[in-house]
């Protein structure tokens, strides 16, 4: 997060997941289990945000992780505006700048973006006044989901009080096309902020360039990884990277990448499988997989809109109460 | 300017100056140059000029005037990004006497009709000689040979041919038009980039733009291109000249190509010279250009390549767009750079003040081997008596001072040089005698 009112005082946005320190990054999990413990009970909504407005800015489709930063909102009783860009008539790479005006003339406190170009919340940043909240660019990052996939972890490994703790020594297995995951990138960032080992599986054509820069390791031997994993996640793989030639088939993709109930029998027993959704049954992940008790995907998805309230009750929260 | 600065090209209505202790690049001595009737009539100690105009060089560096191979003038067809007149004007404080006109405009400059439109546009804005590059295939389409032959026949003797823009991708077409270019002394100006291997790239396959999730425009993109017309070139006996270098490693082949004597040119921009991709981190699309900025490996192989003559000329690239074009997520942008404004401070700072070159030596890669590439009739020609009065004064003492694009001439704003402190300054710019700057400023 970059720019105020996150207690550390130094965040105005949440745009990389390399923006957060160890102690920011625990802050927002601690924040988010606190939430939880609320959220637990029968009064589901807390007056935080009331009176502000979080504008959810959409030019890619995503219900998903659209309505999950639209139940956060309102939960912390922020007024909410859906504005889908996707399809308006505005000439595309107009539309960002003239889009981001609008919303400077509408007051909107926070800008929950998601955009199909890299670095589109960055420039997004720069033309508002309210706080920029990436909710995925490109092929860059997604730093929420990074932060609801930590926190899942934390829940299903962590010791017993989890507050306060990062996860050291966790070894997460992160498979598939990192080359066009920003749910990886992030995912990387985060994790080596938080003292996981990361690992990448890829094919050679999927594997990012440069990735020995990353704080992470990377192979090409899924099942060897396997064995020495405490998370496995596995990452979505579309149809059109084989018409691309990354790979020859969906098939050969599947057999060499894909998670079955073969391949999870490698897994040490305590070991979780995560999926950030949408999945491809049958195609990276098996269906048996999927269901069966490792698995953690509707966990994350509720503790997504957990997260989100976390982040937005950080970077607004303290803009509230000075109000 | 005692009504001379409404003579049209300079050409017989030239004034007459006496120019006072500059020093001369390549002849390593200071002296006075006399212009008069749009010639050099005398460089030497103590010349007089009775009735001349007197301008007090001293301190300053005459070189012959510059020569650009390679310049987006936009008109016909964007003339909301540049015209002919507002670019030649940006070129002339820019210090340079001739520029290439690339024929990416709308229509493509693929006839004989609008080759000559450009050029008489250069001939009335005057600021300075416009040379139309001509399109190679019909509009940039790469699929069939524009009418080659009747560009280098029209008024605008057209002899550097280009897809710029567009990689002539086709390995036929490529052989067939080098070939073919030679019946008039002719040269193919390829723009680089196997398009296959760079559909929707966005910056420099490396760190960078992986860490930044932009598509990667990978380095052997450019240098298979560049090998393979090497070769093509070699094969028919033609002449290449290879756009903007951009890789280390098209050095390299650039240099093997030389060292077995084939017909190859290279040019170098003044940002692959200075820039590098880091600068994309914060997506500006200021920083978006074809090829991209690259790293700082690259840069120094450019820097040694363009000191050791491999690559022949720096060529600005001069790429204007409109506010709009660059405001916008990296990916929706356009790409380019504007350039001849910054070009001869770029190259003084990245090449002089590191000792690379000297002034002598910036004079050839400015002025006389573009000048040779381009067959620029009456430019790049050493400061002798009897040689044409194109000459520009460079300032390299001024203290460096930050790029402010909003006070550039070109209509575009779209520098990667904004705020950045760059040395020197161009005092004056003559064409065929007649001044079109005067103390860093346009004289009409
Ligand atoms: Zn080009």
């Amino acid at each position: 997060m970059t720019g105020s009112p996150m207690p550390a005082g130094r965040h105005r946005h949440l745009i990389s997941a390399a923006d957060l320190s160890r102690d920011e990054a625990v802050l927002i999990l601690d924040t988010a289990a606190e939430l939880a413990s609320v959220a637990g009970r029968p009064i589901r909504k807390l007056p935080t945000l009331r009176g502000m407005t979080v504008v959810n800015l959409f030019f890619e489709d995503s219900t998903r992780t659209r309505t999950s930063f639209e139940a956060a909102a309102k939960r912390l009783s922020a007024d909410v505006i859906n504005f889908s860009a996707r399809g308006s008539s505005v000439a595309k790479g107009e539309s960002l700048k003239d889009t981001a005006l609008t919303l400077e003339a509408m007051g909107a406190d926070a800008v929950v973006v998601r955009h199909s170009a890299s670095g589109a919340a960055h420039r997004l940043a720069g033309w508002v006044t309210g706080s920029v909240v990436n909710a995925g660019d490109g092929t860059h990052e997604h730093p929420t989901q990074a932060l609801l996939d930590a926190f899942t972890m934390r829940q299903r490994l962590g010791a017993p009080d989890q507050r306060g703790g990062g996860l050291d020594g966790v070894r997460v297995t992160i498979v598939g096309d990192v080359l066009h995951s920003r749910v990886a990138r992030s995912n990387v960032l985060l994790l080596a902020t938080l003292g996981a080992e990361v690992t990448l599986v890829a094919p050679p054509t999927l594997m990012p360039y440069a990735v020995e820069t990353w704080p992470c390791k990377a192979s090409y031997d899924f099942d060897a990884e396997l064995r020495k994993s405490d998370v496995v996640m596995m990452l979505r793989v579309q149809q059109e990277r084989m018409t691309a030639a990354y790979f020859p088939s969906i098939r050969e993709y599947s057999r060499r990448y894909g998670l079955d109930a073969g391949r999870m029998a490698l897994l040490p027993e305590h070991a979780i499988v995560m999926h950030p959704g949408p999945m491809n049954r049958g195609v990276e992940i098996a269906a048996e997989v999927a269901d069966s008790p490792r698995s953690t995907i509707v966990a994350q998805v509720s503790n997504g809109v957990i997260v989100r309230m976390a982040v937005l009750y950080l970077l607004l929260g303290g803009a509230a109460a000075a109000a | 300017m005692n009504g001379a600065g409404t003579a049209r090209n300079g050409d017989g209505m030239a004034e007459e100056w006496l120019i006072k202790g500059a020093r001369i690049a390549g002849a390593d001595r200071v002296a006075d140059i006399r212009l008069a009737g749009g010639v050099i009539t005398g460089v030497g100690e103590d010349l007089s000029a009775p009735g001349a105009r007197v301008l007090d060089a001293a301190g300053l560096v005459a070189l012959p005037g510059l020569v650009d191979l390679h310049t987006h003038l936009r008109e016909p067809g964007r003339e909301d990004a540049e015209t002919v007149e507002t670019g030649t004007r940006g070129a002339a404080l820019g210090g340079f006497t001739a520029v290439h006109a690339m024929a990416n405009t709308e229509p493509a400059a693929d006839t004989a009709g609008v080759v000559e439109q450009v050029w008489r546009l250069g001939q009335q804005a005057g600021y300075c000689d416009v040379r139309p590059v001509g399109a190679v295939t019909v509009g940039l389409g790469g699929r069939q040979l524009a009418e080659l032959g009747a560009m280098a026949d029209s008024a605008a003797r057209v002899r550097v041919f280009s897809d710029d823009g567009n990689c002539v991708a086709d390995p036929l077409l490529m052989l067939r038009a080098l070939e073919y270019v030679k019946a008039f002394d002719g040269v193919i100006a390829q723009h680089a980039q196997e398009p296959r291997l760079t559909e929707g790239a966005q910056l420099n396959e490396g760190e960078v733009a992986s860490r930044l999730g932009l598509a990667g425009w990978p380095a052997a993109a450019e240098e298979a291109i560049i090998a393979r017309d090497c070769l093509l070139a070699a094969h028919v006996g033609s002449a290449l000249h290879v756009c903007h270098v951009s890789t280390a490693g098209s050095v390299e082949i650039i240099r093997w190509a030389k060292s077995k004597g084939w017909q190859v040119t290279a040019e170098v921009t003044p940002h692959h010279l200075l820039l590098t991709d880091d600068l994309a981190a914060g997506y500006d699309p200021v920083f978006k250009v074809n090829p991209p900025l690259r790293t700082h490996a690259d840069v120094a192989a450019l820097r040694a390549a363009l000191a050791d003559g491999t690559i022949d000329c720096v060529a600005t690239d001069h790429a204007p767009h409109p506010v709009e074009a660059k405001e916008t997520e990296w990916a929706a942008a356009a790409n380019g750079m504007t350039g001849l404004e910054t070009a001869l401070r770029v190259v003084h700072l990245a090449m002089v003040d590191t000792g690379l070159l000297d002034w002598a030596g910036v004079a050839d890669r400015m002025s006389a081997r573009p000048a040779a590439i381009g067959r620029v009739p009456g430019h790049g020609q050493p400061l002798r008596p009897g040689g044409p009065a194109n000459l520009t004064l460079y300032d390299p003492a001024a203290p460096a001072e930050a790029v402010d694009p909003a006070a550039h001439a070109s209509k575009s704003r779209n520098s990667p040089f904004a705020g950045m402190a760059l040395p020197g300054q161009v005092h004056a710019t003559f064409l065929r005698g007649t001044a079109t700057v005067l103390d860093g400023k346009v004289t009409r």
